[in-house]
């Protein structure tokens, strides 16, 4: 058993998101040292910051916002810093969602639009492939592994404009029932899954230790 | 490259004990929800669903104890169900560590209730859980039944489905009353005339009893399968149920 201290400290965001304990005793496993918290200060010093999320787009933003979130978030990438967001906490990160015909702001940190999936059935729920691109740090050893899924909304179009020597984002996509959605983003020191890796038994295991090694 | 048909290990827990539960091998306590969990998760079970059937609060509050436990041990999604009727038993159980939680005769009693849970936590959280039976007379053919299928609700099962999923159910947990303990099979009218009512997925119950009842099951639109008593008994092994079911052409998690 290795010390605590050589453990990477990870905090998952405390922000009233659903059943957390899964993630945290999922990162445990996955060799971190975790605190659940709001805490600013926290949540700022950690080496990994994961932003979990379930329900509605918009009362996630809102729960984010309120709890100050969305800036502890920028704050991080800003200066380099490991971030991780689930299910509905990669979905806050794009630039809007829509839903019931209501359009709401999110984190902006990429851009594109959540919207419903297009599959003669939704929720999206279950184990799915994935197909990672190559040089995945995520995805490394568990690329032809299922994961597992629960959403209705997704990204559908991902495009990122970069430029000179800015490396391009690592996307991976899922299909279910004729629509192509995101399944995984790997940005710098910005990561995120619409899957639940926390769920995903020894596939998503090895996915978070791979994140958890690479901070 | 799809979406794998889910094959689903159903434990009936009573005061915190697992009711009716096989000595497998494996196991150092067959009456411990938590072990049981951990042997079907290691044979590959996609999804654990926990019904409780304890009858009083105190016990209820055991089944919380239990759900922590498995929750934090066992990194598949969990249903729980039994007894749930408000939108505080629902917060309570997600607090607890589960995934989804299973509605079943409170949404008869008051069909807000769908989509108050819904509202708040989201639909993926939601399992609408219908136990039907065959009623000559109805429009469809099945009714909703209520106390384990002894009685008529007075709904029909096939327009109950499709108004819950509007209100805003993630999935149907459809038991076929009929079928369900026969080890005859499923129901697969049932399931195919739910599966064309509602566009949610369909989770089918009742009557499994040998391998070649799963495939029929998923040709009729289920989305995936779930069994107690097979895999209670050691009748059936989740692993022999996705195997069967890969052979007939279905895509399973292995």
């Amino acid at each position: 058993m290795t010390a605590d201290v050589s453990r990477p400290a990870v905090v998952v965001l405390d922000y009233g998101s659903g059943n957390v304990r899964s993630a945290v005793r999922a990162l445990e496993r996955a060799g971190a040292s975790v605190t659940l918290t709001a805490d600013r200060a926290t949540a700022m010093d950690a080496d990994g910051l994961v932003v979990p999320g379930v329900g509605a787009f918009a009362s996630c933003v809102a729960g984010l916002r309120a709890a100050n979130g969305h800036e502890v978030i920028g704050r991080r990438l800003a200066g380099g810093r490991a971030v991780l967001g689930i299910c509905v906490g990669m979905q806050v990160l794009f630039a809007h969602g829509v839903e019931h015909g209501q359009d709401t702001p999110g984190l902006d940190e990429w851009p594109g639009v959540v919207e419903r999936l297009q599959a003669p059935v939704v929720p999206h729920m279950g184990w799915n492939s994935v197909e990672a691109p190559a040089g995945s740090t995520l995805f490394r050893g568990v690329e032809a592994d299922r994961f597992y899924f629960v959403h209705s909304y997704g990204v559908r179009d991902f495009t990122l404009q970069t430029k000179g020597r800015t490396r391009a984002p690592l996307v991976t996509w899922a299909e279910h029932g004729g629509d192509r959605f995101v399944a995984a983003v790997e940005n710098g020191p910005l990561s995120a899954t619409q899957f639940h890796p926390e769920k995903s038994g020894d596939a998503g295991a090895a996915l978070l230790r791979n994140w958890v090694e690479s901070l | 490259m799809s979406l794998a048909v889910r094959v689903i290990a159903c434990l009936d827990v009573d005061e915190g004990r697992v009711v009716k539960g096989v000595n497998f091998q494996q196991l150092r306590d067959a009456g411990d929800p938590v072990e049981l969990a951990k042997v079907y998760d290691a044979e590959g079970a996609d999804e654990l669903t926990f019904l409780d059937i304890s009858a009083s609060h105190q016990a209820r509050k055991t089944t919380m104890e239990i759900v922590s436990s498995t929750a934090e041990q066992v990194f598949i999604p969990l249903t729980v169900g039994g007894g749930v009727s408000s939108v505080d038993d629902v917060d309570r159980l997600l607090r607890a560590g589960a995934d989804k939680v299973a509605v079943n005769t409170a949404a008869i009693n008051r069909p807000e209730l769908v989509a108050e849970v819904a509202d708040r936590f989201g639909s993926q959280v939601l399992v609408l859980s219908v136990d039907a039976r065959r009623a000559p007379g109805t429009d469809s053919g099945f009714e909703v039944t209520t106390h384990g299928g002894r009685r008529s609700a007075g709904v029909d099962a096939v327009a109950w489905a499709a108004r819950v999923a509007d209100l805003g159910a993630g999935e149907i947990l459809l038991n076929g009353m009929d079928a369900d303990g026969t080890r005859d099979g499923f129901d697969l009218d049932l399931i195919r005339l739910v599966r064309e009512a509602v566009t949610i997925p369909v989770v089918a119950s009742g009557g499994a009893g040998r391998l070649e009842h799963f495939p029929p099951a998923v040709d009729a639109g289920a989305d995936a399968v779930l069994a107690a008593t097979v895999f209670h008994f050691g009748t059936l092994r989740v692993g022999e149920v996705k195997q069967r079911l890969a052979e007939a052409g279905s895509a399973v998690r292995s």
